[in-house]
């Protein structure tokens, strides 16, 4: 008792006591988060606690796009205005075709009693950062769950489909790229309705068409687009366009590398689908009636 | 009571605002939308380090640990992984703190690239734990530029303890 220091010199617990504390704490952190999923509440208050610094960040850059919004030119307008006008007109015109089309195919699939594909609407969100983590291609949008953004609701940008939300807190959300290692979304090459599933890359930069047989009708140039049978994404968004098709008869499969459509470092805008078409129950499981012991068990209760 | 390296100047107390203000816009820096985040410094480290080398006591293990934990969450990567980098970062700069402050900037930049380098490595051991495919070695390009930068950190950081203590008003500059 006389050897403790006076309370002024304490200066608590050694720093390697203290690191071994916060080591242990962070492994079993991230044990917790890895295997088990525990934190997710944890992390959802911390990342909500971030929010205001991203937005904070992002501030000036708005700003700065106010204030030249506000100096642009009034010829440039003019002219930007005249080019939409042209647009419009032309589009006007697919615009029309494009109704009676609809029309026609609504006939023709209630004639054929198909269920009338489902419209999705969307929800209008902004990029506000890339993740810091060369491993993993993520983006967070500024809409969470309180403006009804879901797990797994599609996103799109004006070029095509950019990913797909994977976490959501109340104010913010994580979208997974198209891009990502671990992330695969079934497309069809618009050319000849060929089926695929196109798989990221381990470098995040490019996907991939595995599994599909050397001689396949594959070429470069071919556009991808969703095919909509995973039930995630609706069917017809663009995804890509094939760059390179490596036919090497040493390998079994084609190696088939696709480009996305859709970049995160060209667009801030992007919308985040709901796809208000509902998947077909899966179908029932098989009965396992034609196992021994049941059937010796029937046998004997019928006998 | 910190040990200077020769031919330094007496600095002034560090106000500890100073230091929240750093920290916040370190962490601000290494929010923004990046193109590329490889070639990108984590600033937040270095300022950690930074603090953790100048200031031992008031910078412990404990703060890198809740930024640590908030630079995860933000980033979507797995709970603990900076945490786990920054508190170790930090125990290293604060044992090391005497030794460091003893050398000029050129030798302490090399001391820091240690430290930050020993960091990345860290978080690229769990992250291949976790089963991530190898991001390729400009992952460790981060804590060079880093390194480089650090005279230019310090000579910034400590810039507000630089000042004189009485002001003399009729100085022209």
């Amino acid at each position: 008792m006389e050897h403790t220091p006076p309370p002024f010199f304490n200066r608590g617990p050694a720093p390697v006591v203290r690191v071994t504390f916060f080591v242990l704490l962070s492994v079993f952190l991230m044990v917790l988060d890895a295997r088990f999923r525990y934190t997710e509440p944890l992390r959802q208050v911390l990342m909500t606690a971030a929010y205001p610094l991203q937005r904070a960040v992002l501030a000036p850059v708005e700003a700065g796009a106010r204030i030249g919004d506000y100096f642009q030119s009034l010829s440039g307008l003019q002219e930007e205005n005249a080019a939409l006008r042209a647009e419009k007109l032309k589009a006007a015109q697919d615009l029309m075709t494009l109704e009676a089309v609809r029309a026609e195919n609504a006939q023709l699939r209630g004639l054929l009693d198909a269920r009338e594909r489902a419209r999705s609407d969307a929800v209008f969100a902004e990029i506000v950062y890339g993740s810091r983590d060369p491993f993993a291609r993520r983006v967070v949008i500024d809409k969470g769950f309180t403006q009804g953004i879901e797990l797994g609701r599609p996103v799109i940008d004006t070029e095509g489909v950019l990913g797909q939300v994977t976490r959501v807190t109340p104010l913010a959300s994580e979208v997974t790229l198209i891009t990502h290692k671990d992330h695969s979304i079934p497309v069809q090459v618009a050319r000849n309705g060929l089926r695929a599933i196109a798989y990221g890359t381990s470098d995040g930069s490019a996907m991939e068409l595995r599994h599909l047989p050397i001689n396949i009708d594959v070429q470069n140039d071919d556009e991808l687009i969703t095919s909509g049978i995973d039930g995630v994404y609706p069917q017809g968004l663009r995804v890509g366009k094939v760059v390179r098709v490596d036919r090497d008869a040493t390998f079994s499969f084609a190696r088939i590398l696709v480009t996305p459509a859709a970049g995160t470092d060209r667009q801030r805008q992007v919308l985040v689908l709901r796809t208000t078409e509902e998947a077909p129950p899966y179908p029932a499981a098989e009965e396992p009636a034609k196992r021994p012991a049941k059937g010796k068990k029937a046998r004997r209760s019928e006998g | 009571m910190a040990i200077y390296a020769p031919g330094q100047r007496i600095l002034l107390p560090v106000n500890p605002w100073f230091i929240a203000f750093t920290v916040l816009a370190a962490f601000v820096f290494d929010m923004l939308p990046w193109r590329d985040v490889r070639a990108v410094p984590d600033l937040l480290a270095v300022v950690i380090v930074f603090w953790a080398i100048r200031e031992p006591r008031k910078i412990g293990i404990g703060i890198p640990f809740v930024l640590g934990l908030l630079m995860d969450a933000a980033n979507g990567v797995l709970l603990g992984q900076h945490a786990l980098a920054y508190s170790v970062m930090a125990f290293m700069s604060v044992t090391l703190s005497r030794r460091i402050l003893w050398f000029g900037l050129p030798a302490q930049a090399l001391h820091v690239l240690g430290i930050l380098l020993v960091g990345q490595l860290l978080m690229f051991a769990v992250r291949m734990i976790a089963s991530a495919s190898f991001p390729g070695f400009s992952y460790f390009v981060g804590p060079f530029i880093a390194a480089a930068l650090w005279p230019v950190a310090s000579f910034l950081m400590l810039a507000p303890q630089r000042r004189p203590e009485s002001v003399d008003e009729t100085r022209p500059i």
